[in-house]
């Protein structure tokens, strides 16, 4: 009743175009980003910020560029893990090289890094297809995790063979390092994936995206339209990796403040990443926020919410009740609705439009 | 320049220098690749008849190692445990194809990867439940399987073999002669071959896909249960055992999806690929290249062949 376009009339072709065309839409986007930026800094405590809010934008984040690749451009890439961390340790090397260059420019570059070295493990894709390529993604994953941990460059020869998050503040306020409050950190970190979605957003309704969606589709009638696929495929998997990359130096700089890499860039997060993309929704920006929001809010209401309920649980008992949970959840959703949340928003938004009348 | 003799001359003067180490070197990537070759074929066996990419393979060898373990330990004599286990892993089969596989048929490939990625979760959540997270001793001498090793002396020096792998290979050659009997001349396999070339003439000549795929994952239950226990005898049994899943996909996209001796072959290239350059190439860069070197070579022979060495050739069509 309240939701539909009746009286709202395109004038315009861009208006026609436009990516929320309904100007209900353009308000409720309006009342959640007001929502994020100034009633959760405001009123969410300091454990709800950095459990719940953080780890759900660093993972919306890191699943947008998945879904990029496997999701838009049909390419199954078990690396992720690898190139968010390599976007953490280039963030890492390049704040120690460049002390006084703000952070957050660090953390945008240090996606660059990242891009290459995804373009490059990129390379196969051109001839290696389905699964075949996914497992050669994997020769990326394990490669660069030993990277990681054999090459003492990388986290400046220190004893722990840690990144060590040095304190780093933006207009004379601590963002990152052990004195920056989590609501600073969740305000950068806030900031800089609604500029990333922005720009992923555009660039997926545009020419690329497209692009992707045509290599998706069938990769040899794209090629016979004209679309050189190995710029295609390069593309995808280096915007994919720069998306990845920002992740990771986001994980490691706003949200853990540092670690070792071997256990934030393993395969298992590769692997949880593609769930949050599978269950999001394929081909979906809006999925990869959902995917994100149900794979990091279900283990942490096992693990404390449970509790407070008055069930208490051993720490191991709830890490197995963790695993059997999540698990069936992943089947249920597969066999319920395969195309993800974000079909299922969708059919929710047709409902709305036409409630109450059936159609 | 230093550097290129050390990568290219290097090993292999020391691999003339001492050849009852390379004998020794080889001999336990033989075994290995036996092992992974193992692990492949339960792979193989799934993706050949119902087309799913079954993660969890790996954890089916944990879940059946620990089940025979557990029972033993609840006072089950080996014999019964094995038969135990073995309808354990029949459950399973049938549990897996009514719950997760039917309702998903027809879905693209990757939505039954993450299913049976999910179905990796549930099981490692039940038998962590059911037997804790504590590694458990394989009952090696109750199942009748030797230990010690024996040494042989040749080239100038001694090799040793050990008496469990030598059974372990020789398992393994049983059960994979055993398996291609089955598919051969059996009416079963015969239809489990039907169902791999096409699923539609399959139905259509009245084979039932349900059934088919439920055999197909207790076959691939019996190849856990083996491989578990040929595992369990050389390590542990714990759920640290389900990343040989990891390993074991190099090999399986080495020799092709589609090809029982591709597994075979694959996984004995993989082997004693691996064991060579970890030995000889390793220390140049520090060890520990063990985890992707599979990986590299499975990569440089896709690069010539996409489909692996004995897959079917993929033909495409607009």
């Amino acid at each position: 009743m309240f939701y539909r376009e009746a009286g709202q009339y395109k004038k315009t072709y861009s208006a026609d175009m436009a990516v929320f065309p309904i100007l209900q839409d353009r308000i409720g986007i309006g009342l959640i980003l007001l929502a994020a930026a100034v009633i959760v800094p405001i009123f969410g405590s300091n454990f709800f910020i950095s459990t719940v809010m953080i780890p759900f934008l660093v993972f919306s984040l890191a699943a947008m560029g998945l879904n990029i690749v496997t999701g838009y451009t049909g390419l199954i890439s078990l690396g992720t893990g690898a190139f968010m961390g390599v976007g953490a340790f280039a963030c890492y090397k390049l704040t120690t090289y460049f002390p006084q260059v703000n952070i957050i420019i660090w953390i945008l570059a240090s996606g660059v890094f990242s891009a290459a070295i995804g373009a490059l493990f990129g390379l196969p894709s051109l001839r290696i297809k389905g699964f075949y390529l996914a497992v050669a993604t994997l020769a990326a994953q394990f490669f660069l995790e030993w990277c990681f941990v054999r090459v003492p460059w990388l986290f400046n020869y220190n004893a722990s063979g840690a990144i060590e998050v040095p304190q780093r503040t933006l207009f004379g306020v601590a963002i990152t390092g052990a004195n920056a409050t989590p609501t600073m950190r969740y305000l950068v970190l806030l900031g800089i994936v609604v500029l990333m979605t922005w720009i992923a957003s555009n660039i997926l309704h545009g020419r690329i995206g497209r692009t992707f969606m045509a290599v998706r589709d069938m990769d040899i009638a794209a090629e016979l339209m004209g679309i050189r696929l190995l710029p295609a495929k390069l593309t995808a998997f280096a915007m994919s990796s720069f998306y990845c990359g920002v992740a990771g130096a986001c994980m490691m700089f706003l949200w853990y403040g540092g670690g070792e890499a071997s256990d934030a860039f393993n395969i298992n997060q590769s692997f949880n990443i593609l769930f949050m993309v599978i269950i999001g929704g394929l081909g979906s920006l809006i999925g990869c926020f959902f995917g994100a929001a149900l794979l990091n809010i279900v283990p942490i209401i096992l693990k404390f919410g449970l509790p407070a309920m008055g069930l208490p649980l051993a720490g191991a008992t709830a890490e197995h009740i963790n695993h059997l949970f999540v698990g069936s959840l992943i089947i249920f959703f597969l066999i319920v609705e395969p195309h993800g949340l974000a079909r299922l928003w969708q059919i929710t938004k047709q409902k709305l439009r036409t409630w109450p009348f059936p159609y | 320049m230093d550097l290129l003799f050390k990568i290219f001359i290097d090993p292999f003067l020391q691999m003339g220098a001492m050849p009852d180490l390379l004998v020794q070197t080889l001999w336990e990537g033989l075994v290995s690749g036996v092992l992974y070759a193992l692990i492949a074929l339960g792979f193989v066996l799934i993706f050949k008849a119902s087309g799913v990419f079954n993660f969890a393979q790996g954890i089916m060898v944990v879940f059946a190692g620990l089940t025979l373990v557990g029972l033993h330990e609840k006072g089950v004599p080996a014999w019964l445990a094995v038969l135990l286990t073995l309808g354990v892993m029949l459950a399973l089969a049938v549990a897996v194809e009514r719950v997760v596989l039917r309702p998903l048929v027809n879905q693209p490939d990757i939505i039954l990867f993450m299913a049976t990625f999910g179905l990796t979760y549930v099981l490692i959540g039940i038998g962590e439940f059911i037997f804790g997270g504590e590694p458990k001793q394989m009952i090696t001498d109750e199942l009748g399987l030797p230990r010690g090793a024996i040494d042989v002396a040749m080239l100038g020096g001694r090799v040793t073999f050990q008496k469990i792998d030598i059974a372990a290979a020789v398992i393994a050659s049983v059960m994979i002669a055993a398996l291609a009997v089955f598919f051969q001349y059996t009416r079963i396999g015969r239809a489990l071959r039907a169902v791999a070339d096409s699923h539609k003439a399959a139905l259509s000549v009245g084979i039932s896909l349900n059934q088919i795929w439920a055999i197909v994952w207790f076959a691939a239950g019996i190849v856990a249960l083996i491989t578990g226990i040929m595992w369990g005898a050389r390590s542990d049994v714990s759920f640290a055992l389900q990343t040989i899943a990891l390993k074991a996909l190099p090999v399986l996209i080495l020799g092709g999806f589609t090809s029982i001796p591709g597994a075979i072959v694959g996984g004995l290239i993989i082997g004693i690929g691996e064991k060579l350059a970890e030995f000889y190439w390793g220390p140049l860069v520090g060890g520990g290249i063990e985890n992707w070197i599979a990986y590299v070579i499975a990569l440089g022979f896709l690069m010539v062949r996409p489909q692996g060495l004995f897959g079917d050739k993929i033909i495409e069509r607009i």
